[in-house]
């Protein structure tokens, strides 16, 4: 029965450890996304000039190489996030699991 | 595809979404060998896997959720197939060849929902569902409503996608393939139809999957003869963009497509939550065996759709570059043969020559096919084992009673969508993706998220909150400047923003708040005390559907 290893679970201080963990690195790195995106399109809508700069005197504007990284700090951070999981939260959630007693 | 007159007139810089469906008069064109023979070797390969897929079928687990043996790395594959559309393929590129920078904004704001749905749902998701995502909002809460109320927002999510996809499908193919419109609609009918009803999702997945690698070499192919051609130097390729491009300079930065912080803000939260609200893109989750794998598929998808945007800006630059000063691609009046959206298909014939073209065209074909086929089967599986399995019969209804109502399902939205799709054929259908997103973002996805992380939640909160968001979302849109001035005619917009998410997202989420704490009923106390063992469920896994169920 799901019910009676559900509430073993609550029980097991390991599990509100991985909560927290889990929440806080989730958290995390949803803020940079959120603030890192919403910046970005503050910047359009209130200082399309300044995105407009030329970087180094060329034609190649300031805003090409931070819309770029914005793309790949969005698959950098998932990489991140899955790196850490796998190490960490899915041990300490088999060490849960293997706790129940059956 | 030379000197021919025909226009797709998209409402560029006016509405983001219009690069999503190609819209306007098109006229047919020759017939391209080429493509036609590529296409039809895609078919009878698909085919041929749908063959395969219909003799593993037996359960329902193997019809909605492929026998939950995708792997991450394919299912990422094929989300990222799901996500690239043709139109976007298509749309983005030329978005760029018109007006440079613009498009590298509207890529982003695709692209940046992907991690949130990462951090905050995929493994969740994978726990507490099973074949659909009103499986996870209606996990404690009562079926009947919910599950209704989560059809209601898939079914209009799909119709608005698969309307603009058949519409697009049909002069795509006119102009590529040069079949006549009807044919084209009706041929992608029966082939999404054949993939869905015979293959379920695991034909669904290989047809994405087998896709979504042709598009990306294809688009690889085209990024790399373009920086080939400019010595691998981007500086240089753009120098010459902005000494080509009418609009010289203006290329490198913001334009037109966003003008006011608070229509900035309002896209910026279709794009992400609506991203996290579509019924195909949901479903696809329930492929993998476990959390685990749902994670990894995101990180994939993410990668491969972020490098095809990536690719996109690049082949955008690189048809202004290559087309600008070649008549071959232009019409009388100084316009690109068959409008912008064509950029990367000319650019394509530009580094390729006949033969790649045609390969090309038959990619953007069997995009089209395949972003339809996961449209059919998420509707088709709302319709089944939303309404038929969970709703009318209680859940007391056999697999194989099921599965017969998925296909019947399959079948009757295969004939909606030629019907509309040859309905539409005129119509100005810019505002159906933005409709698709902002009822996603409005209708599905506050429910879905509250649901897995607000023990407050009630049925009557969902339900009311749920259906208001949809609504808003719909009411503005059709009295916002797009419909109501653009496609109606009339003088001025009783709703001044073209992207109504910001507000019916917030109205939605108000909604449920307000009608789940104000539910003082036995249920909603009921629903609040099961919340634990769910949270608990969501971050473990225990008790899960594995692969092996049913």
């Amino acid at each position: 029965m799901s019910a009676e290893r559900y509430e073993q679970v609550k029980q097991n201080p390991q599990f509100h450890q991985l909560v927290k963990q889990r929440s806080r690195w989730a958290w995390s790195l949803a803020s940079i996304i959120l603030i890192m995106y919403f910046s970005f399109i503050l910047l359009i809508a209130f200082s399309p000039a300044w995105l407009g700069q030329s970087l180094s005197g060329g034609v190649i504007t300031i805003g090409i190489p931070i819309g770029v990284l914005i793309i790949l700090v969005a698959i950098i951070l998932t990489g991140i996030y899955v790196y850490k999981a796998n190490k960490d939260f899915d041990r300490i959630n088999q060490e849960i699991i293997s706790e129940i007693k059956q | 595809m030379k000197a021919a007159l025909f226009t797709i007139s998209i409402l560029f810089g006016s509405n983001v979404w219009a690069v999503d469906s190609l819209s306007g008069a098109v006229e047919q064109q020759a017939l391209n060998i080429p493509a036609v023979v590529m296409f039809l070797i895609f078919v009878t390969a698909t085919l041929g896997i749908t063959y395969w897929a219909s003799k593993r079928m037996r359960s329902t687990s193997d019809y909605y959720a492929a026998g939950g043996g995708i792997t991450g790395f394919q299912n990422g594959l094929a989300i990222a197939g799901d996500y690239m559309s043709a139109a976007s393929f298509l749309g983005i590129s030329g978005l760029v060849y018109l007006s440079g920078y613009d498009g590298l904004i509207y890529s982003i704001g695709f692209l940046i929902g992907w991690p949130l749905i990462l951090f905050l749902v995929a493994e969740r998701l994978r726990n507490l569902g099973r074949y659909t995502f009103a499986d996870v909002v209606s996990y404690r809460l009562e079926q009947l409503p919910i599950r209704t109320l989560s059809a209601f927002g898939t079914l209009a999510v799909v119709a608005l996608y698969l309307i603009a996809q058949m519409v697009g499908a049909g002069k795509l193919i006119q102009l590529l393939f040069g079949l006549p419109y009807h044919y084209a609609v009706v041929m992608v009918g029966v082939l999404m139809v054949m993939y869905v009803m015979f293959g379920g999702m695991l034909a669904t997945t290989w047809v994405q999957i087998i896709k979504a690698v042709l598009l990306l070499l294809g688009a690889s192919f085209i990024a790399f003869m373009v920086l080939k051609h400019v010595d691998f130097d981007l500086n240089t390729l753009f120098e010459q963009a902005v000494s080509v491009h009418p609009k010289g300079l203006d290329i490198m930065a913001p334009g037109g497509l966003i003008s006011d912080p608070v229509s900035a803000i309002s896209l910026g939260v279709a794009l992400i939550f609506g991203t996290a609200g579509l019924p195909h893109i949901l479903m696809r989750f329930f492929t993998v065996s476990n959390a685990k794998q749902a994670r990894r598929s995101v990180f994939f998808a993410t990668g491969f759709i972020g490098y095809f945007y990536i690719l996109t800006f690049v082949i955008g630059f690189g048809a202004i570059v290559l087309l600008s000063n070649n008549p071959e691609f232009f019409d009388g009046n100084g316009l690109l043969l068959g409008g912008n959206n064509m950029a990367a298909i000319h650019l394509s014939k530009a580094v390729g020559g006949d033969f790649f073209l045609g390969f090309i065209s038959a990619v953007a074909f069997a995009t089209i096919l395949a972003v339809v086929s996961g449209l059919t089967l998420a509707g088709a599986s709302a319709i089944s084992h939303d309404l038929y399995a969970s709703v009318i019969k209680k859940g007391n209804s056999s697999a194989k009673q099921e599965i017969r109502v998925s296909k019947i399902a399959t079948v009757i939205l295969g004939l909606v969508a030629i019907f509309l799709g040859i309905l539409f054929e005129d119509q100005n259908i810019a505002f159906m993706v933005g409709l698709a997103f902002a009822i996603a973002a409005s209708a599905n996805f506050p429910t879905l998220i509250l649901s897995m992380y607000w023990q407050g939640l009630t049925t009557r909160g969902a339900f009311i909150g749920g259906f208001t968001g949809l609504l808003t979302a719909a009411v503005l849109v059709i009295v916002g400047p797009i419909v109501w001035v653009d496609i109606l005619g009339n003088e001025e917009a009783l709703f001044p923003y073209k992207y109504p998410a910001l507000f019916s997202v917030s109205i939605a989420f108000l909604c449920i708040w307000f009608f789940s704490i104000t539910d003082r009923s036995k249920r909603a106390e009921n629903e609040r005390k099961q919340f634990e063992h769910q949270f608990i469920r969501s971050q473990t896994g225990i008790g899960a559907h594995d692969a092996a169920d049913h």
